[in-house]
């Protein structure tokens, strides 16, 4: 029976996010102040059969680990 | 001397770089993406375009073609290998060579002529010119929105150390964001080179600038014995 899994995906700490930064200026000018340290990323859910290959999934594929950290969270229950 | 130019679904300019093999005087043929038989091409461009419809990243899905295991193979025996634009995405992704392209700093598409120093690493490319640093300018265009050259300090640090920045923005035209400018790199034999700006749409005087071809030559006399 496959797992259920969530991948978190998102710019390394230090690396430019040009994406997180343009959310982070449009905040204001819709009346949302004091938000800081945006960073935009990808969300990846998956059910694999065999959850201890999905670190090396993230490394080969989901991820690039230069440019970005990721996150596994496995969910209960495969759909 | 000829060329084989890749062709994954969602290139879109592979035509123009068989025109440019073609007229830098060499012949060449299309590779698509499932091939693996490289026998009898001299050299590789892997052109630009949105290879997979660069989904998850540029270049991500792409590296993983039958074609490209073939070129990691060609390219470690030595074999001249050329990556403009979603190609130089495609090379990083394979780790054949060093970085990571990312969103442009202007979160913009770029497009525009611009000119391209040659870095002293290139005259390695020509014994003839003795190694000197001739930085000379390519006037060359870039189009694209994933652009922005990135690599840790110290990868940084071992690529200029060693001559390894094949081609630089000229002073105040970096359109992207890159580190310290740079728009193409090498790989540590010499034998692989990226970059982003595009030298197959500078061929023909009638578009305005003819500089790219250098860049063709420039590669295919880098092959490395093997």
């Amino acid at each position: 029976m496959a797992a259920r899994a969530r991948v978190l995906i998102r710019p390394k700490e230090g690396i430019l996010d040009p994406q997180g930064k343009a959310v982070e200026r449009a905040l204001p000018a819709l009346g949302f102040e004091g938000v800081e340290h945006v960073h935009v990323g990808r969300m990846v859910e998956l059910d694999v059969e065999d959850p201890e290959r999905l670190g090396e999934l993230c490394e080969k594929l989901l991820a690039n680990p230069l440019i970005e950290d990721y996150e596994i969270e496995q969910l209960d229950g495969a759909a | 001397m000829r060329w084989g130019v890749l062709q994954f679904p969602g290139s879109c300019d592979e035509r123009d770089a068989l025109a440019a093999c073609e007229r830098s005087g060499a012949e060449a043929r299309l590779v698509w993406h499932e091939e693996r038989d490289l026998a009898g091409i001299d050299a590789i461009v892997v052109p630009g375009g949105f290879s997979y419809g660069d989904y998850l990243r540029a270049g991500a899905i792409a590296r993983f073609s039958p074609a490209m295991e073939a070129v990691g193979e060609f390219a470690a025996s030595g074999g001249p290998v050329l990556g403009i634009c979603n190609g130089f995405q495609v090379l990083c992704e394979a780790g054949l060579l060093p970085g990571a392209l990312l969103l442009n700093e202007s979160m913009r598409f770029t497009c525009r002529q611009l000119d391209l120093v040659e870095e002293s690493s290139i005259d390695a490319f020509a014994p003839e010119k003795g190694g000197q640093s001739i930085k000379r300018h390519l006037s060359i265009p870039a189009k694209h929105g994933e652009g922005r050259y990135y690599a840790p300090d110290d990868v940084l640090d071992t690529l200029e150390e060693n001559g390894r920045v094949a081609y630089r923005y000229a002073p105040g035209q970096n359109p992207n964001g890159s580190a310290r400018d740079i728009a193409g790199v090498r790989n540590e034999a010499g034998n692989v080179v990226g970059l982003m700006p595009h030298p197959e749409h500078a061929v023909d005087p009638l578009t305005g600038s003819t500089d790219g071809l250098r860049v063709f030559e420039a590669v295919a006399a880098a092959g490395v014995a093997a």
